[in-house]
């Protein structure tokens, strides 16, 4: 028996010996080793990206509503979206917002950044702290804004009516301008940290010898970040920025909590209008073809991205 | 280890964990089909009705049925969306309560409960009409109507006394009237026009009913853009800037609750929540004379208009969802909590704020604890109109519901941003694209 178990057992060993060398011999192969080392990606990205986005393309074309498989309609739900006055004005909302809350952050941001690139006392700690609206939850931030703008209670027109510098409420929320604008001031608060930080961090990596040498061929504070901090820190602006759009064009959250679209659909951007139609009205074809209209203009963002760093990797 | 040895090894081991009956008979184990039933509800505007769910009804319906009842509640502006998701997704609650003509809208995904409603019916003196035209689709009955929510304008009494109205205002115009003279004096009317579920369209579509308007004619042609819709429209415009706390057109549900209990706000179209509020909370909610709250408030029904006076009263329903793997556990729970004892329970926490699906509750001792409560007793008798009025309430009118435009087009008139007549146009418009 035992002269049995170690036969078996160098038969086995001698097995595994050659199934290991093949295995060895095939992963020499560069193309098999690059293909099974991005297959888990690869899969995670078919998955959880591909399939959603191929999903919502076909949902798009069809009648689909909650329930109800629904039919093959073609472009029906792009046509009717592209007519529907409410999603007319959700669409301009979208750029409205993305591009001064995009404003607004940048030159915030940046300001920050050069501030904090300063020494000064407490230096880490106010770094760190002013990552707070980037951390707290966007929900909770939303929902703490929603007070301060509350129609009847708002605490900031309760300070400025104290103040006597009004004498009837500020409609923050109650007219759809004002309202829109104070949409854009909370995406402002809640992103300019990420700016901040991010341009910090190449602030840093400008050597401080360049400063010095445009001081002393007599460059003032302005020609210095001119000439020498901003064409350096350009790289990694753009990078932010295009981060930046493609996170506030698809917002949701922020809306959604504080307007919730309204008053009378002045506020709704595209990502909340599809939710209410697609996901609160049950009509899945429809929202579904809605969200899509996002999707050629954060393509054209990520591609003016990707050929920026292209050229970026050439030079 | 030979094959066999080892064939044998994974057989018992199978065998001990359940899985060869399981895989013999293709069903989830008994420890996931435990008699649990799952029910999705709204955060009770009476917070102490869901104390009762939890706290009364959940042990009491294990004692009695074997049933786990698991209790989850949401804001009612995010069931729609828990529907939807869950019935895409085959999974979710077994039991989802459901606002208004939404077991319309999902209709395919329920359970005939119609039995149940048969029974409840006769042994209780008969379901309101609206509730019947609301939960029964194509013959069957979708979802079991559970209660009705009436609203009922909550009004500062003596601040009415004070300009004059010795009652509550009948119609329109002079509530216009009296409403003028309470903002001049800043305590204006609240009301919201904002894009809510339930007080923006309980004041929205009587209001363009009581002018004469209606959505459909009788043979489903839209019918919105008419003379009596636009007049309706511009008697709101000026009625909105004369009486109203204008930031009403942000306001959600709970807003008008808040400023009329603050003091900021003489009057609201609102369930009895406001009420029960400063009932329960006298010591809290003071006149700025002193006395409690609940002594200076009365209700009323809304003003009437050319073509009458109207109402809405916001339905409640619970659908039992196919794709539950407990319906009969569902159904059977459904049909505990509609007899008389135990849903009496409920409802007399409730205080008059939601009414019973039938006419007995009418009946209950409890609507002679409170005479100001009085007027919710018979509310939904007044109601003879539905969403999608013309029409069936059915999954269009859901449908136009849910994208708040008739509230929209009050609210785009109103802001200032619409002129009446553009308003209307694209109300109607709106109307078209989903009747079409």
């Amino acid at each position: 028996m035992v002269v049995g178990a170690e036969r078996a057992a160098a038969a086995a060993g001698s097995a595994e010996t050659v199934q290991v060398s093949r295995l060895t011999r095939l992963l020499e192969n560069e193309k098999l080793l690059a293909a099974t080392l991005l297959a888990p990606g690869v899969l995670i990205l078919a998955l959880f990206i591909a399939y959603p986005f191929v999903m919502a393309l076909w949902i798009s074309v069809t009648s689909v509503r909650v329930g109800d498989p629904g039919e093959f309609v073609g472009l029906a739900n792009f046509t009717k979206a592209w007519n529907d006055s409410i999603f007319q004005t959700a669409f301009r909302n979208t750029f409205f917002y993305t591009f001064w809350a995009t404003i607004f952050k940048l030159i915030l941001g940046m300001w920050l950044a050069l501030l904090l690139n300063r020494s000064f006392r407490f230096k880490r700690i106010v770094r760190a702290s002013m990552l707070l609206p980037f951390i707290i939850p966007t929900v909770l931030s939303a929902f703490a804004w929603r007070w301060m703008f509350d129609p009847t209670f708002s605490v900031m027109n309760w300070t400025l009516y104290h103040m006597g510098l009004i004498t009837d409420r500020l409609p923050f929320l109650s007219d759809g301008d004002w309202a829109m604008w104070c949409a854009v001031l909370v995406n402002t608060w809640r992103g300019m940290p990420f700016f901040a930080i991010t341009l910090l961090a190449g602030l840093q990596t400008i050597s401080p010898d360049l400063h010095e040498a445009a001081s002393l061929d007599g460059a003032n504070a302005w020609n210095r970040f001119w000439h020498v901090t901003w064409p350096l820190l350009l790289p990694v602006t753009l990078v932010v920025v295009v981060f930046s759009v493609i996170q506030t064009f698809s917002d949701f959250q922020l809306i959604y909590v504080l307007t919730g679209g309204g008053p009378a659909n002045s506020t709704h951007l595209v990502a909340t209008y599809a939710y209410q139609i697609g996901v609160a009205s049950g009509l899945l074809g429809e929202g579904a073809a809605l969200s899509l209209f996002m999707f050629p203009v954060l393509f054209a963002v990520v591609w003016v991205q990707l050929r920026y760093l292209k050229r970026m990797d050439g030079a | 280890m030979k094959r066999r040895t080892v064939l044998k090894t994974v057989g018992a081991g199978v065998a001990a964990t359940g899985m060869e009956g399981i895989l013999s008979t293709q069903r989830a184990p008994v420890f996931a089909q435990a008699n649990t039933v799952h029910i999705l509800r709204w955060n009770d505007f009476v917070p102490a009705a869901d104390k009762v769910l939890r706290e009364v009804y959940a042990p009491e319906v294990q004692k009695a049925l074997g049933i786990k009842l698991n209790v989850e509640t949401v804001n009612a502006n995010d069931i729609p969306a828990r529907a939807t998701s869950a019935i895409q997704s085959g999974n979710g609650p077994d039991i989802f309560m459901l606002l208004n003509n939404y077991p319309h809208l999902y209709a395919s995904a329920a359970v005939d409960v119609g039995s149940l409603a048969d029974e409840v019916s006769k042994a209780q003196g008969g379901l309101y009409e609206p509730a019947v035209q609301l939960n029964r689709v194509g013959g069957s009955w979708v979802a079991m109507p559970w209660a009705v929510v009436p609203g009922l304008i909550a009004y500062r009494k003596s601040w009415f006394e004070e300009v004059g109205a010795k009652e509550f205002p009948k119609t329109w115009q002079a509530y216009h009237e009296f409403g003028k003279k309470l903002k001049a004096a800043k305590r204006p009317i609240g009301q919201t026009l904002g894009n809510t579920f339930g007080d923006a369209p309980s004041f929205t579509y009587p209001l363009l009913w009581s002018f004469g308007g209606q959505e459909l004619d009788d043979k489903g042609k839209v019918v919105l853009d008419s003379k009596e819709t636009l007049e309706s429209v511009r008697f709101m415009v000026q009625f909105w800037k004369d009486a109203h706390d204008e930031g009403g057109l942000a306001w959600d549900d709970s807003n008008n609750n808040r400023a009329f209990l603050s003091g900021d706000i003489s009057a609201a179209l609102n369930g009895a929540s406001i009420y029960v509020a400063a009932l329960n909370g006298a010591d809290k909610f003071k006149t700025e004379k002193g006395a409690p709250l609940h002594t200076d408030i009365l209700h009323a029904r809304l003003p009437a208009g050319p073509n009458g006076a109207h109402a809405y009263h916001t339905a409640f329903s619970h659908m039992v969802m196919k794709y539950s793997k407990n319906t009969k556990g569902a159904i059977e729970f459904l049909r505990w909590a509609h007899t008389k004892e135990n849903y009496e329970k409920w409802f007399v926490v409730q205080k008059g704020f939601a009414v019973g699906p039938t006419r007995d509750w009418e009946n209950h001792p409890m609507w002679n604890n409170d005479p100001v409560m009085l007027p919710f007793k018979t509310a939904p008798l007044a109601q003879s109109r539905l969403m999608g009025h013309g029409g069936p309430p059915d999954k269009r009118a859901a449908e136009a519901w849910n994208k708040f435009i008739i509230t929209v087009m009050y609210a785009q008139a109103a802001s200032g941003k619409f002129k009446p007549e553009e308003t209307v146009k694209w109300a109607a418009g709106e109307l078209a694209k989903i009747y079409t």
